[in-house]
């Protein structure tokens, strides 16, 4: 792994989305609150750039009429065909229930016991050293 | 191949009564009615199906009546329907009584003497009050089996405005059928009124790809789990086109219709079957390639749409099934789409010969 | 990673011709600098009379943007409405080297007054020319017809069918009538003998007639999927009217109609000719084959089966030969067409989607 510094913390907007290039590639950046999220910058179901996208939050349904708004910003629509992509996985959503069970924690993911959408974008380890944003990139990775 | 495994026809139609025969039915306000103005003489003939048309009359079925019919393709249950253009009447009351009169003169004049026939509650979509009173009124005879519906109607199948009727289909245990056709109130397709016959034949299969897309979009089979909806006379071989597409278009828009809550492929399975008749594949190869595409034959039920014009030789079956997959279509599929014949004292003689529903 | 098949090496770039990209007017003004002063101050009194409750706007409000892609909303103006955003964003980083104009809404295809309808068809066309075909080679024209004042229609194919930038007619896929009916023969014979093909591309508004043949839809869940039913229907009337008969070089696009039910449709024409066929005795041969010599259809949205190989069994049946990539670009379905094939393809199949066909059908070099 190498640490890249991708962006200064004070300077990041809450909520923002950013495209940054690194090492070659190119990352959508994400904060939320004091949390920070990257995924490549790149949808893998039609290519458009993620970072051109809004973060939204997703709606669970009891049955027809009813509307119940949940993860408040937490997902990323797709600039082009409004698919949904949890910040925090990349994982493309087409199951809210599933969405739910998500939210618990990023250990219930890893178990895998979790229906997943057909496309996952790919997710980069971020993480806040003081005043900057950083990024872990395999060395693979920085051509 | 087939010959020795039970069938259930899905689409099998009688002969229309004529509105004087009627009469024994009706209460007294109703008969001065029809009689006073006349309208006994009317032949209230759906459009959709004029009596002469080849379409209407298939000469494999010349000089067979109903028994003789059912006799010819070894049919051991026949879900029959009536599609009378009393539906057609603006007047709801008027239109009610008649309906009523129909379902009536079916179980008395056909039931009470065939028993290999099954019964459909004929309702109208304009009134659902009546319609779900209807319902109410002969759901204790366990011979009818589904509630029938025209497609081509002025309001969306999927719209809440007919959920009473779904909700009492659920109810009591009855299909919801819905048989290509319909009232001529918006034209069969958003570019307008076709100019032929035959054009407006085609374009009924795009009027059931649209019920299916609102029948989903709309929550109708979450809002009811248990309800059946069976498409009659619809085609098949829009399937893989409306699967693939809402399939598609639900990732991009299903905060809209949050009740989705999967692929609508995965909600319509087991419940929503299709009629194999008219089978517009051309050959085997095309059958089984639509079949691969829709991703098996679990939605498709064996039917002869007598006596209208859909197949021709000696068997409605079409080639090109499989043999694994014929006693689903011929019967098992049907028993998953009909509740009530689960309990059918014929279909239980029949038992040893069918495949047990899932 | 499940990655969809993709090819991005710079040396085997394909040579790419989009048949679908919607030019958008900046403002409500766009058209005046091209209709005289009567129909200027008409528009600015009256505005435009549509047979559909909203005006300037859809009554199935879409799920992204307005219905456009989110990034492409330029400073000024609707998604579309920038050309210098149109090749920033579309026509260079694809390499699009020829690129045709759809040019939906407010060119008079919806319009009921019939000589608002045929002056705000002359004046899309003049914009078209004025303010894309001119600055920017790339781009061909569609001439946009007031096709219920049919009399204009065929007046407008015939003062522009010396302009080679048009390369096709666009009418409304939702008119007064279905295609087929005579009233719109005057314009196809218009359109065959200045060698034009007709593109049909679906329109939003409602013009008077529920969008299903069982009323109106509640969701855009379900508006959106109407599309695919107007395309057959569209194809089926144009079939079984005889239009292909009483004009043998006549050619039509079927742009954004979806492309999978095709076969389908050929086999249910072809299977109740068998019974129909009395009743319509000007054709003279199975509908498929009309549908196979006259047609040609577009690929976006593209189809996307979960089995995505079952699509090959789609293209074998229409022909490699008839299908034509389109982005639709500015609007939120669109497609890039590094992206549309999900399943291997022979390079001679990519080549001819990409380009060769609509090559074929335009006349482009």
């Amino acid at each position: 792994m190498t640490r890249y510094v991708v962006a200064e913390v004070a300077e990041f907007p809450d909520k923002g989305i950013r495209r940054i290039e690194v090492a070659g590639r190119e990352l959508c950046l994400i904060r939320l609150g004091d949390e920070f999220f990257a995924l490549m910058d790149v949808c893998p179901h039609g290519g458009a750039k993620l970072s051109a996208g809004r973060l939204s939050g997703t709606v669970e349904s009891e049955g027809p009429g009813d509307y119940r708004p949940c993860r408040t910003s937490e997902m990323l629509k797709c600039p082009w065909h409004g698919w949904e992509y949890d910040v925090r996985t990349g994982q493309s959503w087409s199951d809210p229930k599933s969405t739910r069970t998500r939210a618990y924690s990023a250990e219930a993911i890893a178990g895998g016991e979790l229906a997943k959408g057909p496309y996952v974008a790919d997710t980069v380890p971020v993480e806040v050293d003081g005043n900057y944003v950083v990024v872990n990139l395999p060395v693979s990775a920085a051509r | 191949m087939s010959g020795h495994l039970f069938r259930i026809d899905a689409d099998f139609h009688l002969p229309q009564v004529a509105i004087s025969d009627l009469l024994p039915y009706l209460n007294e306000h109703w008969r001065q009615q029809l009689i006073e103005r006349e309208i006994t003489s009317s032949p209230f003939r759906l459009t959709s199906y004029p009596p002469n048309s080849p379409l209407t009359l298939n000469p494999a079925y010349e000089g067979l009546d109903v028994s003789g019919a059912l006799d010819r393709f070894g049919t051991g249950i026949a879900i029959a329907s009536m599609l009378h253009g009393v539906v057609a009447l603006h007047n709801p009351d008027m239109r009610a009584a008649l309906m009523s009169a129909v379902n009536d003169h079916v179980a008395k004049a056909w039931l009470d003497n065939e028993p290999r026939l099954r019964g459909s509650i004929y309702v109208s979509g304009d009134d659902p009050a009546a319609s779900v009173a209807e319902i109410e009124r002969l759901a204790g005879d366990k011979r009818f089996v589904q509630v029938l519906m025209l497609a081509m109607q002025e309001i969306h199948h999927g719209n809440r405005h007919y959920w009473p009727i779904y909700e009492a289909c659920q109810k009591h245990g009855l299909a919801l059928a819905i048989h290509a056709g319909g009232l001529y109130r918006v034209p069969p397709s958003v570019s307008g009124w076709p100019s032929y016959q035959f054009e407006d034949y085609v374009m009924q299969s795009m009027v059931f790809e649209n019920i299916l897309t609102g029948l989903a979009g709309e929550g109708v089979f979450q809002k009811f789990p248990d309800l059946k909806v069976v498409f009659l006379e619809s085609g098949f071989a829009w399937l893989p086109t409306t699967i693939w597409r809402n399939d598609k278009t639900w990732r991009g828009v299903r905060q809209e219709v949050p009740w989705l809550d999967r692929k609508p492929s995965e909600i319509l399975a087991g419940r929503v079957f299709v009629t194999l008749q008219p089978c517009d594949p051309p050959g085997p190869d095309e059958l089984r390639q639509t079949i691969k595409h829709i991703g098996g034959t679990d939605m498709l039920l064996y039917s002869s749409d007598y006596p209208h014009r859909q197949f021709t030789g000696d068997d409605p079956l079409p080639e090109g099934l499989s043999e694994d997959a014929l006693v689903g279509i011929l019967a098992g599929n049907a028993l998953r789409a009909y509740p009530r014949l689960a309990d059918d004292p014929v279909v239980r003689r029949a038992g040893e010969t069918l495949e047990a529903p899932a | 990673m499940n990655q969809p098949f993709i090819e991005t090496n710079a040396t085997t770039r394909p040579r790419i011709f989009d048949c679908d990209i919607h030019p958008a007017h900046k403002s409500a003004s766009t058209l005046f600098p091209y209709m005289e002063q009567r129909w200027v101050e008409h528009m600015q009194t009256f505005g435009t009379h549509i047979r559909q409750a909203l005006v300037g706007q859809l009554a199935y409000p879409r799920m992204t943007a307005n219905g456009m892609r989110m990034d492409a909303k330029p400073e000024v103006g609707p998604p579309g409405s920038d050309l210098q955003m149109l090749r920033d964003q579309h026509l260079d980083p694809l390499g699009i080297e020829i690129g045709n104009l759809i040019a939906l809404s407010r060119g008079g295809m919806e319009e009921r007054n019939p000589d608002l309808a045929a002056a705000m068809s002359y004046a899309s066309n003049e914009w078209q020319i004025a303010e894309w075909l001119e600055p920017e080679p790339r781009l061909r024209g569609g001439i946009v017809v007031a096709q219920d004042n049919p009399e204009a229609a065929v007046a407008e194919i015939e003062r522009l069918a010396g302009d080679k930038r048009f390369v096709q007619v666009i009418m409304s896929t939702r008119p007064y009538e279905t295609p087929g009916s005579r009233k719109y023969w005057p314009i196809y014979r218009a359109a065959a003998e200045a060698g034009l093909p007709i593109g049909l591309h679906p329109v939003g508004f409602s013009n008077g007639k529920p969008s299903t043949g069982t009323g109106w839809p509640s969701f855009y869940f379900q508006e959106h999927y109407t599309f695919v039913p107007s395309a057959e229907a569209l194809v089926t009337s144009l079939v079984i009217d005889g239009v292909f008969e009483a004009f043998p070089k006549l050619k039509v696009a079927i742009i954004e109609g979806g492309f999978s039910w095709i076969p389908a449709l050929g086999w249910r024409m072809d299977k109740h000719f068998d019974t129909f066929h009395k009743e319509v005795p000007h054709l003279k041969r199975k509908p498929s084959e009309y549908m196979k010599e006259h047609f040609w259809w577009s690929t976006q949205p593209m189809e996307e089966p979960k089995k995505p190989r079952d699509i090959v069994d789609v293209i074998d049946w229409i022909g490699w030969d008839r299908l034509m990539y389109s982005s639709d670009y500015p609007h939120w379905d669109y497609d890039d067409a590094y992206r549309i094939f999900r399943f291997p393809v022979e390079p001679h199949q990519r080549e001819a989607v990409l380009s060769g066909n609509a090559s074929k059908l335009y006349g482009y070099a």
